[in-house]
């Protein structure tokens, strides 16, 4: 048989067209990550919300104001709960403030007497806010270690940390 | 045949490639917001019902994001807006959209089309959305965002405002310009990153061009600045958790309908300070304000296309009460002020602290007019006044003074108390039409948490509010049922049981209930309310004053 160069070289580039089509549409599940915006923390540092991480642990990241109830009960009663799931899945808070300059000042006195010891940084345009599109406050979400939107909840009750803890669990197993 | 498997493979592998290095498929995100509301008729509180005996307010947000590159839209409906909205919205559209692109490698952002942004503590600049009360002035134009060297942050802006919404975004007149510069010392000096001590001086100027023309004050003919300009110098200064900043503004050459097409300079000079010792954390803030009103339109007025914002000096109410009857809001034209607020933590295990800690806090907010001097003559028509010093002047317009006690009991039981003792001036915020004057309020707060079962808890607010003055006494009581993480009910009645015309002692009372599954939430409620800041079923709005049935949706994606 006669060996065709040129029609071998186009059913070649085709399939190569093709592999590359299908494997791109065959693409890995829907994931958010989370998106960069610059905010600064309690310290005057800027942080880029793109580059949060911690070693492959979870991140959960509540937004909350001093204004707002049920923000300060759900990360309040996080604390009560925070060093044992530390312990038990590696998880990082990031509490980031909505305040916007009328009470973001309240934000460090207030955090300061909470005995908060989660990440708090300060979004007083709302571009993060906007960014993760939050619409009310509280609003919290849940990043596995590979950055990975898998949980989030618009409210809080009371017991709502149970709910938190079990999907943490899944995490950690 | 195995030529041709191996080209297929070669494809995967490549696209592995690509899908790794440089093809990412894109995320879309985004959220719905719906809120719906009839109105029924009630004489008793004034409640009228609109031509078309409903209201929806909807919009949804969606976000494309691609590597650097990020592109947006909203869609909004007003069919016809909600009341307490502004009520010439009208009708369905793209009211917000934009494309960035964002490089932080090289240190490049820019935006053309819509954006919101800020300019230090926003005296001078701040574009901003209160979607829930309607309030928008978003930019329209272009940003730009430089980090030319490491902790040097330029910001450019050029557009104009949002003002209003017929199917259709809808600008104000002025144009707006803005450059804001701001220098982390600490970033740009090496060997000072991890100094405990950081210094950021920042500076802003923006102006505003508006086609100007004449007016006639008395016999004077005077001439419209085209053009307006303001400036700004701040720094703030942390040390560890101690945080203080000083800000200082200037603006020139705008007579406006806010200020009586006056010419005299505007200035404001805002100084705070935040720290702790030992268990006790605080915060001071003084702040004066003179003639800082700035619009994309000089002949604008409330809420309409605000270039800067001047914040309230006081703090947001969480109760109810307080919230709705007396909220106060910054006298534009101007006011010296000043706040103070203290935190102390009682320690878990001390006597006083008890098993689980004891929180308090003791605030006080005042403001007062300016201390100035009016002119006379042909002065007096194109300066108005003129301030003697940065202290207060005769008149009050609001003092608060409140304690907080916070205690968690037991596991299973937890208690807040409040009292507040309130001097609020309606001449200054006008809340009301009743009484001219100043008020003189007593508020007392107790609320609780009782843990029922598991995942579920009862939350109760008993609010009184006692006063001589305006509507006369009132009282709030709150019952909210949870069962987490998807239900909830409750109810409150506003009663104002001290009213001097009987006719007039009415209840609002307002049920709810609603149902959250992650980040999708959906409300029902029926009742009166008034205006003011809202919590319920676990989240808190700001909400206009309504009559009826209201049916919220709201979704993140």
């Amino acid at each position: 048989m006669h060996f065709n160069f040129y029609k071998a070289y186009r059913a070649a580039k085709r399939l190569l067209i093709a592999g590359v089509l299908i494997s791109l549409m065959m693409d890995d599940a829907y994931t958010q990550s989370i998106p960069s915006v610059e905010l600064k923390d309690l310290t005057g540092s800027s942080i880029d919300t793109g580059t949060l991480e911690n070693d492959g642990n979870p991140i959960v990241i509540c937004f909350w104001a001093t204004w707002c109830s049920p923000c300060k009960r759900e990360l309040n009663n996080y604390m009560d709960y925070y060093g044992d799931w530390q312990d038990e899945t590696g998880v990082k808070i990031v509490a980031i403030s909505i305040d916007d300059s009328r009470s973001t000042n309240r934000v460090a006195p207030y955090v300061m007497s909470s005995g908060w010891e989660f990440d708090i940084l300060l979004d007083p345009a709302g571009d993060f806010k906007r960014a993760m599109n939050v619409i009310n406050v509280p609003h919290t979400f849940l990043y596995n270690g590979a950055g990975e939107l898998v949980w989030s909840h618009n409210n809080y009750a009371e017991g709502d940390e149970e709910e938190l803890y079990e999907e943490l669990l899944k995490l950690a197993n | 045949m195995k030529h041709y498997i191996a080209f297929f493979t070669l494809g995967i592998l490549v696209s592995g490639v690509i899908k790794s290095q440089v093809t990412d498929p894109g995320v879309v995100s985004g959220n719905i917001s719906i809120l719906f509301q009839s109105y029924e008729e009630d004489s008793l509180i004034g409640a009228v019902v609109p031509p078309g005996k409903s209201g929806l307010n909807a919009y949804s947000n969606i976000i494309y994001t691609q590597g650097n590159f990020t592109a947006g839209l909203r869609y909004e409906s007003y069919l016809n807006s909600v009341l307490g909205f502004p009520g010439r919205f009208k009708g369905s559209g793209i009211g917000y959209r934009y494309a960035r692109w964002s490089d932080r490698e090289v240190g490049v952002d820019v935006t053309v089309g819509n954006f919101y942004e800020t300019f230090g503590a926003g005296y001078l600049f701040r574009s901003y959305e209160a979607r829930d009360l309607g309030r928008d002035n978003a930019m329209d134009g272009v940003r730009l965002l430089l980090n030319p060297i490491d902790g040097v942050a330029v910001k450019m802006v050029y557009g104009k405002q949002r003002l209003d919404f017929d199917s259709e975004l809808i600008n104000g007149e002025g144009i707006i310009r803005g450059l804001n510069a701001e220098v982390n010392l600490n970033d740009l000096i090496p060997g000072l990153e991890d100094a405990k001590l950081r210094i950021t001086p920042s500076y802003s100027f923006v102006s505003r061009f508006q086609e100007g023309g004449n007016i006639v004050k008395d016999t004077l003919i005077l001439e419209l600045p085209k053009n307006v300009a303001g400036w700004e110098y701040g720094a703030s200064v942390h040390y560890g958790m101690w945080k203080g900043g000083i800000n200082l503004s200037k603006k020139i050459n705008d007579p406006s309908a806010d200020n009586g097409y006056i010419y005299k300079d505007g200035e404001a000079l805002m100084a705070y300070l935040t720290g702790n010792i030992k268990d006790f954390s605080f915060l001071l803030q003084r702040s004066i304000t003179d003639n800082m009103s700035f619009r994309s339109d000089r002949d604008l007025l409330l809420f309409d296309a605000p270039i800067n914002n001047i914040p309230s000096i006081t703090k947001n109410h969480t109760y109810n009460l307080a919230a709705t009857l007396y909220p106060y809001a910054t006298v534009i034209n101007g006011e010296s002020s000043f706040r103070g607020e203290l935190y102390y933590k009682l320690k878990r295990g001390s006597k006083l602290g008890g098993k689980y800690g004891t929180k308090m806090n003791l605030v006080f907010s005042t403001s007062y007019s300016l201390d100035t001097t009016h002119f006379s003559g042909v002065e007096g028509v194109v300066n108005g006044y003129q301030r003697n010093s940065w202290g207060f002047g005769d008149s009050l317009n609001v003092q608060d003074i409140s304690i907080e006690i916070e205690r968690k009991f037991s596991k299973n039981f937890k208690a807040k108390a409040m009292y507040m003792n309130l001097q609020f001036n309606t001449l200054a915020t006008p809340v009301t039409t009743d009484f001219k004057g100043i008020v003189f309020a007593d508020i007392f707060v107790l609320e609780t948490q009782i843990k029922t079962a598991k995942r579920q808890s009862l939350r109760t607010e008993f609010q009184a509010l006692f006063t001589e003055q305006d509507k006369g006494d009132w009282a709030t009581a709150v019952l909210e049922y949870t069962w987490s993480p998807h239900w909830f009910a409750s109810i409150i009645d506003q009663y104002n049981f001290g009213n001097q015309d009987e006719a007039k002692r009415v209840h609002y009372l307002y049920g709810s209930a609603g149902y959250i599954n992650g980040p999708h939430r959906l409300s029902i409620g029926y009742g009166k309310r008034r205006e003011g800041i809202f919590c319920v079923g676990g989240v808190c709005r700001a909400v206009p004053a309504s009559s009826g049935l209201e049916v919220t949706f709201t979704s993140s994606f």
